[in-house]
């Protein structure tokens, strides 16, 4: 099948969809699939990591009974990992846009912090200006468009020259880091401190917190976000137009669609989701940015997207655990003195079983046909 | 050269056993037979020349020359020996080299390097050698080359002698030239014909491919005629020299375009077309480029009810005219009405609206959308219109009762609305995209090319589904390159040639005489012969 061999994350859509409506006749059970697509590889991953922290010298029951402890058992981990999914969550709204209207937005870090440096550096001015919730949608909303300024310049390449947008994406992305970090320091950097940041945002000012505990209220917006965008891409004909310029631009000239416009549209929202991810993370959690701040939550929340084949629910389902991860992972390294980066080992091997465990599937159903 | 000092006269084409024997091969790909039973023999000093149209299997037999696909019935002869070429190299051993239609050079690397790609890795390229073997070849064959220029900024024309020097160099016997001038321009082809001339008289075979009838008599010693497939016919040098230009090209006119003997003659459908214009088409002209013909100062008119015939050897700029016609192709000039208004400006989806449809030939890659659903499918052209979508939010049900009773009008093979149409055969996706050009009020259907790639049966079947749009009233454009099907269909014929449209005869049923026109006309020969007569 050619389609398999194009380089378009729309691909995988297709793929996925064609694997869904097909029905369980001519394909093994779903519970089969399941096993080889989800449960085998996570079961692959952590023994992978049990033998590499054996090797160490470390029992890993431990460490991932830590893992466990501290992200999910205890009131406050949950709380924290409920908080970390909020950034992630835009993210996944911002990509699950971008890939099954068949664009590879690389770019979203440096959409991300534009919008993250935006944010911080208009909200505290305007507290006390202007009412609470107020100050809080001018901070998103030029976020969001500060992000999809950003994927102006990509957008057009690939609009109307056909440039590849993995590359232009990518290098905006590095001049955006790089933007940003300059702005804090040049810029928008707070005279009362030494460290070069922005003004902060005060606490009270920030999106509320969840009822009593320290959940930021942009843990509900993320999950509106992803859902909306989800249905957005399934259930409307805007949604279908972009997948259709996704799946095949060729067929979508054909039926009378504009392909420019419409793959100006996807740079637009993607983008756009991506800067209100930076917003999230400032105006709901941290309160300003720091010089050279750069979590690279972006090019991170890429494989889960993937993993939930673009879709909003598995994307929301999989943010969850892999937030849990990174709080947990974090608390048990410290604890067992474990290298930091050992988070970044599991996350690795979970990821590589994750995509054999794909690639086992691909080849299985492909004998079946 | 060992090759240039031999004499002619010690060359004389031997009967019988050629220097590649081509004996009984047929070549089959999924649903088609590419080749079927072609036996052939290629001699030392002599052009042979491979006619067909497209599809007609030239290429496929290219391939199994050049060491790229292996028969599947039948063998190759190296003189006289039974031979297997399984691989391209394998194929440069036997000593045939092949020049093909896209340059197989390396843009960016020197005319030089170029020349020696493909030596051993641990020899130093014999510079002096080559050198002084290109001026050889410059003295007998006129092929000149600056060896340390970039071949990416040369013309076509030189790459290709770049390609043809690279063969002399490897001292090999037979030369495949495949549509070797359809880069060219009419003098660079002239000079392409003398210098085969000059190649053969080294000793060489050549075996040149074209589809175009006036090069194959002026450069061919011998000509043999492929059509779908199988060889129709070969003209030998001594029939080559007892014809004028004329004859020849009437006598290959008849063998790639006439109706083999024994085949049954399809009955004339009744003419149903009615008084009223419906599709008007004024000096319609589309820029070209490199790649794709542009359209000159076309004109049709279609009447409700008509089938207009397009005929034309594939490529001549039927495509784009679908294209205009739909909206997909911007204009360069000239007016297209439906029912009297103008649409020239209008975009695809008022062109839909206004009842204009275009069937696409490529129903694969882009007629349809492989990985969606049907129900999805038969809705692509209708995208937020009710009644499936209100208020830009889709309607699943209303969508998969319209594929349903889509599915069952035009009986569609399929498990259900919710197969990927990818999984289907093509005649099965061809009927769900007449399905979708049909729904709603259609006034015009363009039809490109709908039988082709299709089973028997569905043949048939497409082809009654075409007659009964037309009797229904609607103005039909079938555009195809099968004349059994244009001439037992259409009220009228269009044929094109080169981007425009070359003339419109009536189908009046005086069959063999209007199908011999019909193919002059493609070959773009109809003119010369008007102006001659």
């Amino acid at each position: 099948m050619t389609m398999k061999n194009k380089t378009n994350p729309g691909s995988v859509d297709q793929g996925a969809s064609a694997a869904d409506a097909a029905g369980p006749a001519t394909e093994r059970s779903a519970l089969q699939r399941f096993l080889t697509v989800t449960i085998g590889p996570i079961v692959a991953a952590f023994l992978l990591s049990a033998i590499i922290l054996m090797l160490v010298g470390i029992n890993p029951l431990t460490y991932y009974g830590y893992i466990l402890e501290r992200s999910l058992f205890s009131g406050l981990g949950l709380e924290q990992t409920a908080t970390r999914m909020a950034p992630l969550l835009f993210l996944c709204a911002s990509l699950i846009i971008a890939f099954r209207a068949g664009i590879w937005n690389l770019g979203t870090d440096g959409q991300f912090l534009l919008g993250a440096v935006v944010a911080a550096a208009t909200a505290p001015l305007l507290v006390g200006v202007l009412p609470g919730w107020a100050v809080l949608l001018v901070g998103f909303s030029l976020a969001a468009i500060v992000g999809a300024v950003w994927s102006i310049i990509p957008a057009l390449l690939k609009a109307y020259q056909g440039v590849n947008e993995i590359i232009t994406t990518l290098m905006m992305s590095f001049l955006g880091v790089l933007l940003a970090s300059t702005l804090v320091k040049l810029v928008f950097r707070d005279p009362a401190t030494t460290v070069p940041q922005t003004r902060t945002l005060p606490v009270a000012d920030r999106l509320p917190r969840l009822f009593d505990t320290t959940i930021s209220s942009g843990l509900i917006w993320g999950l509106v976000a992803v859902l909306l965008v989800h249905l957005m891409m399934t259930r409307t004909s805007f949604g279908l137009r972009l997948r259709m310029v996704g799946a095949n631009p060729a067929a979508a000239t054909h039926a009378g669609l504009s392909v420019p416009l419409l793959t100006l549209a996807t740079f637009g929202l993607s983008a756009g989701f991506a800067g209100l991810s930076g917003a999230s993370e400032i105006l709901g959690v941290a309160g300003n940015v720091r010089a050279n701040w750069n979590p690279a939550y972006g090019l991170m929340v890429i494989p889960l997207v993937f993993l939930a084949r673009f879709h909003g629910v598995g994307a929301i389902v999989l943010v969850f655990f892999y937030s849990a991860l990174l709080i947990g992972s974090e608390s048990a390294a410290r604890r067992l003195g474990v290298p930091q980066d050992f988070t970044l080992v599991l996350v690795a091997s979970l990821l590589i079983c994750l995509g054999l465990g794909e690639y086992i599937d691909h080849h299985k159903r492909k004998k079946e046909r | 050269m060992a090759l240039a000092t031999e004499t002619p006269t010690n060359l004389s084409p031997q009967k019988g056993t050629g220097i590649i024997g081509v004996h009984g091969v047929t070549k089959r790909f999924p649903g088609v037979i590419a080749v079927n039973n072609v036996s052939l023999s290629i001699h030392p000093g002599e052009v042979h020349v491979l006619l067909g149209e497209n599809g007609a299997g030239k290429s496929t037999l290219v391939g199994m020359l050049a060491g790229l696909q292996e028969p599947d019935e039948g063998y190759l002869t190296l003189e006289g020996q039974k031979t297997r070429l399984a691989s391209p190299s394998a194929s440069l051993d036997a000593g045939i080299s092949t020049v093909f239609q896209h340059s197989m050079l390396v843009p960016t690397l020197t005319v030089f390097e170029n020349l020696t790609l493909g030596a051993p890795w641990y020899e130093r390229p014999p510079r002096a050698a080559i050198t002084q073997r290109m001026e050889e070849l410059k003295r007998d064959f006129a092929l000149s080359l600056p060896l340390d220029a970039i071949t990416g900024e040369l013309s076509l024309g030189q790459q290709q002698q770049i390609e043809i020097a690279r063969a002399l160099l490897r001292d090999s016997k037979v030369l495949i030239l495949d549509e070797a001038t359809s880069m060219l321009t009419p003098q660079g082809a002239e000079e392409l014909g003398a210098r085969m001339q000059k190649l053969v008289q080294g000793g060489l075979a050549v075996i040149f491919i074209t589809h175009k009838l006036a090069e194959a008599y002026r450069f061919g010693t011998r000509i043999s005629v492929l059509k779908q497939g199988a060889l129709a016919g070969e003209m030998g040098p001594e029939d080559l020299r007892g014809m004028s230009e004329d004859q020849a090209v009437d006598e290959i006119v008849r063998l790639m375009f006439g109706r083999e003997a024994g085949a049954a003659s399809a009955e004339l459908r009744a003419s149903t077309a009615r008084a009223e214009t419906v599709l008007k088409v004024t000096d319609l002209s589309t820029r070209g480029d490199s790649n794709v013909m542009g359209l000159q100062n076309i004109s049709l008119d279609l009447k409700a009810g008509e089938i207009l015939g397009v005929a034309g050897i594939d490529g001549n700029g039927q495509k784009q005219l679908a294209e205009a016609l739909a909206g997909q192709r911007a204009l360069a000039g000239g007016r297209v009405e439906i029912d009297g208004e103008d649409i020239s400006l209008a975009s695809v989806a008022q062109r839909r609206r206004k009842g204009l449809r275009y069937l696409t030939d490529d129903r694969l890659s882009e007629g349809s959308v492989g990985a969606f659903p049907i129900s999805e499918n038969t809705v692509l052209k209708d995208i937020g219109q009710p009644p499936f979508w209100t208020n830009g939010i889709e309607r699943p049900h209303r969508i998969a009762q319209h594929a349903r009773d889509l599915i069952a009008k035009f009986s569609v093979r399929t498990p259900s609305e919710t197969t990927p149409i990818g999984r289907l055969s093509g005649g099965n996706i061809q009927k769900v995209l007449l399905g979708r050009e049909l729904s709603g009020d259609a006034r015009v259907v363009v039809f490109n090319k709908p039988t082709y790639g299709l089973d028997l049966q569905n043949i048939d079947t497409s082809r009654q589904r075409i007659a009964e749009i037309a009797s229904r009233g609607l103005g039909v454009v079938l555009i195809s390159t099968d004349l059994d099907e244009l001439m037992a269909l259409s009220d009228r014929i269009a044929v094109m040639e080169g981007g425009r449209v070359r003339g419109i005869l009536r189908n009046d049923g005086s069959g063999e005489v209007l199908r011999l026109r019909i193919g002059r006309m493609m070959a773009g020969e109809e003119e010369q012969k008007q102006a001659t007569a």
